[in-house]
């Protein structure tokens, strides 16, 4: 039997060529969904097998690689995908989101703002903002070709009617450069204004579906809304209880079976920095020290 | 006083060594060997490389011990080896005419030239569990005869010689075959793809759509015109001897379903098929794509599309298992990010809803 | 009566020239020339199986012709085959210059979305992006065809046949179409809710000085709301004129035949 050899990042140069391709399409069209030939790897589809493929078709030896589920770099699956580009590509790896050229998320944008020169790769479930209104791909595609996007509007008219507010509350659907709707992927309404005229490159690869998006940077990206019920951002209202942060998107964490809860911020490389710094939260009288469990 | 948990890597550390002594079990018992399972649980061996669109008994009896029995992890596991190997070209179209069949069923006819065969199969037997199976076993010889040298014409071939069925579609020389695992699928999607989608999909899945389908959900009359098992030979262009390589057998199943007839105005009616292939001696998948195949020709043949096992973009998006399973089970992924944003609109909607309440409570006391 | 600005009434807004169609050896009309001027109404008659719902389908330009063809005067005031149409002008045509009013309102509406977003939605798809003034016009049109305001956020799940075809026909007069195609419009109501329908329908197609082309196998539907009527039979078109005259005085043994089964009201 023979054992494979695996080239550098996992996916053979053919397949990085075709995803490069896809990638350069999305960029000159920004937020419309690309088709790609989504290969099999070595994680499970819906595991960031998407996000895997666009940073595998991206990274260079030179690249200084992040990974964060959650806006944490320590949760199970972030340490899964850092560990196998650790493996296959070698590249040098970070937690902290200033030094990173390449950073690939679940579900959150980081809070430090990004600069130019760095890549946002996002992990996309489902790529089309229509799919709850309309499940055929058929009709959706016919939809963004022609800029129907009255369904979508249909929709949040329905949540204001029913609920008074817009009842969406993650993957909050965007116009990009004022032509496609997108989803952001399930990252909270809290970080769509970062998307905006955001220096970095914003890629977006969703592997079973077999898509991939893109926003160039300094482009254009606005939350959809009505007049009289514009788009705002939600955020728990307390500071973060390890560092004080009034302004970062805060984790609920259940301390006891009373119900006591804390609040500290999702991100926990924006979390650290500012402890190092000398931050303080109501949880915190020292700066924040490393415990290891044994 | 609350600290950010810390050790993900650990845990994840320990819980592989965890699932590698689970998967050995008890150090006493011996360990199953990929000749046990390959040659005794071949029909599993069968369907892992069907799924897993890969022809090799060892890799899947590999996968199936590295899966531990887990069916959709082992054709995962074989799919992603596959993912990684180089590509040669593409094979010659396999000819299941010339098969060496050790299996060959018609229900149409009674008999047929070259005669039906029965092989070895589960059909006639009665379910009754063999306890003389848990010690082991020593089966009787099987009977022989002289092989017989009569043709098998396909039973499909016999009925298309009065023109009583619809020719195979024949494809047209100058466009290349599809490879759903290089090009995006599209709806509608041509032949060439959904045959690859079908023969990877679930069987499962098919299984219980051609069920449907007899049940009434887009029926279409299915006989099952041809069933046969056995070796064909596969064979490569080589392009710098200039003829076709032989590389070896490979064991197929092999149905063709006899459908519903249909004519129009100006061609006059004639029966309609379903094609069904699976590796090895995997006959329910065979029968159930072939079923599939033809609800999935409804448009096509013009029928009404009313039930599941006709909607081409259903059945086709959601008939691989290994794509369904990432999926499903990606719910055990922390979401706890999204869930907040949930929890913060849901709190405040229940806020709100109260404060109306009140309000409300408040006007009533006041009359 | 409305009339709308800067219109030239004399050009007509609707052509059809030698329209036909037919599948395989199967022709289902053929022959069909008429024009079709602002404000004015035509209707179509036959027993089914006469071409007429085909016909409809020609002029809406839901079905491709096999002969002839059909032109539309865009607001621009050219004149514009409609098989040389992109997809995309003939879906904006229909969600803006155009209605269809199935006779199956389960068609023609999302049955389970609220009434205000049924009316609402081809406003939002113009551009228009202020909840409350999108709810208020959606309110203002439910108020003309009759329907209880209260009801602006109930599904047309959970309206009678009489008010969900009341509320297609408002959801298709929001953009103001100049053109409405209209399929047995009363087809499957009871009598008592057909009359008050016509009713409505005579007096809006009137106020918003709309030209339609409406559908049916009811003389009286066609006597109620139409200037000038064809009659069909066969695919082909036997009779046409002005409705009074062509009903009261019919010259074709078939028209006869058809007026003469008509139940006086």
């Amino acid at each position: 039997m023979n054992a494979p050899a695996y080239n550098f990042a996992y996916l053979d140069e053919q397949t990085k060529r075709m995803i490069r391709r896809a990638i350069l399409k999305a960029i000159a069209i920004p937020g419309y969904q690309v088709p790609f030939a989504s290969r099999e790897m070595p994680m499970p589809y819906g595991w960031g097998t998407g996000g895997v493929q666009v940073t595998a078709a991206i990274l260079g030896p030179a690249d200084v690689l992040k990974v964060i589920d959650q806006g944490s770099d320590d949760t199970t699956n972030a340490i899964s995908i850092r560990k196998f580009f650790a493996k296959t590509a070698g590249v040098a790896t970070t937690t902290a989101t200033a030094d990173a050229t390449v950073i690939q998320t679940r579900h959150r944008i980081p809070e430090a703002p990004l600069h130019g020169g760095q890549v946002l790769v996002y992990q996309v479930p489902i790529p089309e903002p229509l799919r709850f209104l309309e499940p055929r791909e058929t009709e959706t595609r016919r939809m963004h070709a022609l800029g129907e996007y009255g369904l979508m509007h249909v929709k949040l008219y329905e949540d204001i009617s029913r609920f008074g507010h817009i009842a969406t509350s993650y993957a909050y659907p965007v116009k990009v450069n004022a032509r496609y709707v997108m989803d952001p992927s399930p990252t909270p309404k809290f970080d769509n204004p970062k998307m905006d005229n955001c220096p970095a490159l914003q890629l977006f690869g969703a592997g079973r579906e077999k898509r991939i998006y893109a926003i160039p940077p300094y482009t254009s990206v606005v939350s959809l809304d009505f007049e009289d019920h514009p788009f705002t951002r939600y955020r728990f209202d307390a500071p973060c209880a390890l560092c004080g942060a009034g302004d970062s998107y805060l984790d609920e964490i259940v301390t006891d079976d009373k119900g006591s809860r804390m609040f500290v911020c999702s991100d926990t490389d924006y979390c650290e920095t500012r402890q190092q710094r000398g931050y303080c939260g109501s949880e915190s009288a020292a700066p924040h020290k490393e415990r290891l469990h044994g | 006083m609350y600290v950010a948990v810390k050790g993900g890597e650990r845990a994840i550390e320990n819980a592989h060594r965890l699932l590698a002594h689970e998967r050995r079990g008890d150090r006493e018992i011996p360990e199953v060997s990929l000749d046990q399972i390959s040659g005794q649980l071949s029909l599993a061996v069968d369907r892992v490389m069907t799924e897993g669109s890969l022809y090799d008994r060892d890799l899947a009896a590999l996968a199936i011990k590295q899966a531990r029995g887990d069916m959709i992890e082992a054709i995962f596991l074989l799919r992603a080896f596959r993912a990684t190997l180089p590509r040669f070209g593409v094979t010659e179209p396999v000819d299941t005419g010339q098969m060496q069949a050790r299996r060959r069923i018609s229900s149409t006819f009674k008999d047929i030239p070259g005669g039906q065969i029965l092989g070895p199969t589960f059909d006639y037997t009665h379910r009754l569990l063999d306890p003389q199976l848990a010690e082991a076993s020593i089966p009787e010889a099987p009977a022989t005869g002289e092989a017989s040298s009569a043709a098998m014409p396909r039973v499909t071939d016999i009925l298309g010689l009065d023109g009583l069925i619809e020719p195979s579609p024949q494809a047209d020389a100058n466009t290349p075959v599809g490879d759903l695992t290089r090009d995006p699928l599209a709806f509608p999607a041509g032949r060439d793809l959904r045959l690859q989608n079908l023969a990877r999909a679930d069987e499962g899945f098919l299984l219980a759509l051609g069920y449907s389908s007899q049940r009434g959900y887009g029926r279409n009359h299915p006989f099952a015109g041809e069933i046969r098992l056995g070796e064909v030979e596969v064979e490569f262009m080589a392009e710098d001897v200039g003829f076709a390589v032989p590389l070896g057998p490979i064991t197929l199943t092999e149905c063709q379903m006899v459908n519903q007839f249909k004519g129009s105005a100006t061609e006059a009616p004639c029966f309609t098929r379903g094609y069904g292939l699976a590796f090895g001696q995997s006959e329910r998948k065979a029968m159930s794509m072939a079923l599939v195949d033809r609800t999935l020709r409804a448009r096509e043949l013009g029928e009404e599309v009313a039930a599941p096992a006709q909607d081409e973009e259903f059945v086709m998006s959601h008939s691989d298992n290994v794509e369904a399973t990432g999926f499903v089970e990606h719910l055990k992924l922390p979401h706890y990010v999204d869930f907040q944003s949930e929890l913060g609109l849901l709190r405040k909607l229940r806020q709100e809803f109260a404060e109306a309440d009140a309000l409300s409570d408040m006007q009533e006391a006041a009359e | 009566m409305a009339e709308r600005e800067n219109e030239d009434r004399d050009q007509p807004l609707l052509m059809a020239e030698g329209l036909g169609k037919s599948y395989g050896r199967l022709t289902a009309c053929r022959d069909v020339s008429f024009a079709l001027y602002p404000g004015e109404v035509l209707a179509i008659v036959g027993e089914s199986g006469s071409g007429k719902s085909t016909l409809l389908q020609l002029l809406s330009a839901q079905l491709a012709p096999s002969a002839g063809h059909v032109s539309y005067r865009m607001r621009d005031g050219v004149m514009r085959d409609l098989a040389a149409l992109g997809e995309a002008e003939r879906r904006f045509l229909f969600r803006t210059d155009w209605g269809y009013v199935h006779q199956d309102p389960a068609l023609g509406l999302r049955m389970a979305v609220s009434a205000g977003a049924n009316v609402g939605e081809r406003l939002m798809a113009v551009g228009w992006n202020h909840y409350g003034r999108i709810r208020d016009t959606a309110a203002s049109w439910l108020e003309r065809v009759e329907i209880d305001i209260d009801r602006i956020d109930d599904a047309p799940r959970t309206y009678s046949g009489g008010m969900r075809q009341r509320l297609q026909i408002a959801r298709n007069l929001v953009t103001q179409p100049r053109l409405v195609f209209m399929d047995e419009p009363t087809g499957g109501l009871d009598v008592s809710v057909q009359a008050r329908l016509l009713d409505l329908l005579r007096n809006l197609v009137s106020e918003l000085d709309l030209a339609a082309v409406v559908v049916t196998h009811d003389l009286a539907v066609a006597r109620l709301l139409s200037h000038r009527v064809m009659v069909m039979k066969g695919g082909r078109v036997i009779e046409s004129g002005l409705t009074d005259q062509v009903l009261d005085d019919p010259r074709e043994p078939y028209t006869q035949l058809l007026v003469s089964s008509i139940l006086p009201v």
